[in-house]
């Protein structure tokens, strides 16, 4: 990610890169002697030396917390790389401090930036498919194929594995499009060849007014070429399909006329949805979402995937981290084969292990 | 270079439109001899040139075109290099150099060079591109390359970084090592072109987005038409039809327009979308 921002940032007619900062000396050298650009390998001694506007952070998550810190005491506009830490409490503690002095800030989640899923969200803001009552976000990716992997990706520790570094985009979607959710529930954090972290992840999500959500992300899977998002949503007026490509829309019922809309399925091609980007390596979010940065700083505006926003995310994510820690109801069948009880009233349960199993699940 | 080149997109579950045509794609190609029959209907309409990345799935259809030279003695490969998700889904395991070494032969001096920091002389770096271009153009030995690309998420991530030096150092690598001429995929055409002419390299080879709709032209419609009128490159549009958004005959009339555009490159999957194109290309660019 760090070399793919550079490689945008420095493309950027409103920026002048001043620095980087790696701790691979190789590709330090390689950048100073044939780009001219200056390096760093202390992000302190950058810092304290440059003088600068903003940053772009985008190293392992676990140090995101200590190096965007310093760079919003320095009273630098922060771009940081997601997820946003790994502990929700440091992302509204940072999202607090950068409001508090003014700062623009803004985290790396660029699926807000694919032009499909603002189309969703136009679509799902007007409630063009009515009150909804069901969203389904998928997540899947050829990351881990096999039971190999020494990078900052297979340590929990870091930040790695599937939760933070995958289904968070697919999290961080839902919240965009629908809101955050309130409570979490029947969350699996699965290990397909993964030693010390998840590579598929299930949850229920319970939204406000009696929507649920469910998502499924692995990053396991090579039957996708690349990482690939889609979300489905159900409206009582229809129901909404979209990913990076295309948004389906189709309408039960069409309460008033609404542009070219129509009954039935609606589709809408990135084609015509995308905006063109001043310069493109490797799709038009990871240009756009600079670009918005930079726009923001301009303007003094606020980004629209802010340290907040994606502090919501990681507060989903860790929510489903403990909900996962929780047991699963039993499937007994000599408990479904017994009578009925005679009485209504609940009978004092036996406080065997599997008794608190179940009770902790009721709670 | 021919006026129509055929395209590999179409093979890989490449598509910009649909996620469920990219699936149904990539099932139909599954077997290597389904690529293969698509590519003999595209040798009996008159093509001559298959532009494909150096996907590994291609080293059979080379299999194919080294073993039946015979039949098709005037068929030539454009690759198109590197093919970038397999460094990527490597990086991301890996790590950067640890993605660079897994493509290098076990054997050589620079695995050893880059463990423990190798010189940045240029000559270094030139040794380094050498062997990852060995490695990508293997699958090709024997068979007619006469023109090699970078594909575009490398070329642009090179011009963005400002590593000029890099597209010189592909360049004179493909040259020496290839007798190929180099060429260049990207999606910011203005842009390169001008980059390009600052390490010397004029005249070069560009493939890039030319559609009606400015889908995935990056420096906007404007800059686009002053280079192709500037007759700076020798360009081949590609992405002529905007994923499909355009009607085929609306979308070749823009391109044949402009006959400073030397060739277009397109993929299809049946005989008859091959002929159709085709017919319509020759029939514009008589005309």
């Amino acid at each position: 990610m760090g070399l793919s921002h550079h490689s945008i940032v420095n493309a950027h007619p409103d920026i002048e890169l001043r620095a980087v900062c790696d701790t691979s000396g190789y590709v330090l050298d390689i950048l100073a002697k044939y780009t001219g650009v200056k390096t760093y390998t202390d992000y302190k001694k950058l810092l304290a030396e440059e003088e600068l506007d903003c940053v772009f952070v985008a190293t392992p998550s676990r140090y995101h917390v200590e190096i965007v810190t310093a760079a919003l005491e320095r009273g630098l506009h922060v771009f940081c790389e997601k997820p946003f830490g790994l502990d929700p409490r440091d992302g509204y503690r940072l999202a607090e401090l950068a409001e508090r002095k003014g700062l623009v800030n803004q985290i790396g989640y660029h699926y807000r930036f694919v032009a499909a899923f603002n189309e969703a969200k136009r679509l799902l803001d007007r409630k063009l498919i009515g009150e909804l009552h069901h969203i389904r976000a998928e997540a899947y990716g050829p990351v881990v194929l096999r039971p190999k992997g020494s990078t900052w990706r297979s340590q929990k520790s870091e930040g790695g594995g599937c939760l933070f570094d995958y289904a968070c985009h697919a999290i961080d979607l839902v919240n965009y499009l629908v809101g955050r959710p309130q409570a979490v529930s029947g969350t699996v954090l699965n290990s397909v060849f993964s030693n010390d972290v998840d590579d598929e992840i299930y949850a229920t999500f319970h939204f406000s007014r009696g929507l649920k959500g469910q998502l499924a992300t692995n990053w396991s899977d090579e039957t996708f070429r690349k990482m690939s998002v889609k979300l489905s949503i159900w409206g009582t007026h229809g129901r909404i399909n979209v990913d990076r490509q295309e948004a389906q829309v189709y309408l039960r019922t069409l309460a008033e006329p609404f542009e070219d809309f129509k009954q039935g399925w609606n589709v809408r091609y990135t084609t015509d949805l995308t905006k063109p980007v001043w310069f493109y390596v490797r799709g038009e979010e990871y240009s756009a979402q600079i670009d918005h940065f930079v726009q923001c700083i301009k303007e003094g505006a606020t980004t629209l995937s802010t340290f907040r926003t994606a502090s919501d995310t990681t507060l989903v994510a860790a929510m489903m981290r403990a909900d996962a820690a929780k047991p699963y109801t039993a499937v007994d069948p000599i408990a479904a084969q017994s009578p009925p009880s005679e009485s209504d009233e609940p009978k004092p349960r036996r406080r065997t292990l599997f008794g608190r199993l179940l009770s902790a699940e009721e709670t | 270079m021919d006026r129509i080149l055929f395209g590999d997109n179409q093979f890989f579950g490449v598509n910009h439109m649909s996620e469920e045509k990219a699936r149904a794609q990539s099932m139909r190609f599954q077997d290597t001899a389904a690529v293969i029959e698509v590519l003999e209907d595209a040798y009996a309409e008159g093509i001559r040139t298959f532009m494909c990345t150096t996907h590994e799935r291609i080293s059979e259809v080379c299999d194919h075109f080294r073993a039946n030279r015979d039949k098709y003695p005037d068929f030539k490969f454009y690759p198109c290099m590197p093919y970038a998700h397999k460094y990527a889904n490597a990086a991301a395991e890996l790590g950067v150099l640890g993605a660079v070494r897994s493509f290098l032969p076990a054997e050589n001096a620079f695995g050893a060079l880059l463990k423990g920091g190798m010189s940045l002389a240029r000559k270094d770096i030139e040794g380094l591109a050498s062997l990852l271009i060995d490695a990508e153009m293997k699958m090709f030995a024997g068979l007619t390359t006469p023109i090699v690309f970078l594909q575009n998420v490398a070329t642009d991530f090179l011009l963005g970084l400002g590593f000029d030096e890099a597209l010189r150092i592909f360049a004179d690598c493909v040259r020496a090592q290839y007798g190929a001429e180099p060429g260049f995929i990207t999606m910011n055409a203005p842009a390169l072109v001008a980059r390009l002419d600052k390490v010397g390299i004029k005249d070069p080879i560009i493939c890039t987005n030319i559609n009606k709709i400015g889908f995935r032209m990056s420096g906007g419609m404007d800059a686009y038409e002053s280079l192709i009128a500037s007759g700076r490159c020798r360009l081949i549009a590609m992405s002529v039809f905007a994923s499909g958004a355009l009607p085929p005959e609306e979308a070749l009339q823009y391109v044949c327009s402009r006959p400073q555009i030397k060739s277009i490159v397109f993929g299809a999957s049946s005989r008859r979308n091959i002929a159709q194109t085709s017919r319509l290309i020759r029939q514009l660019t008589a005309a």
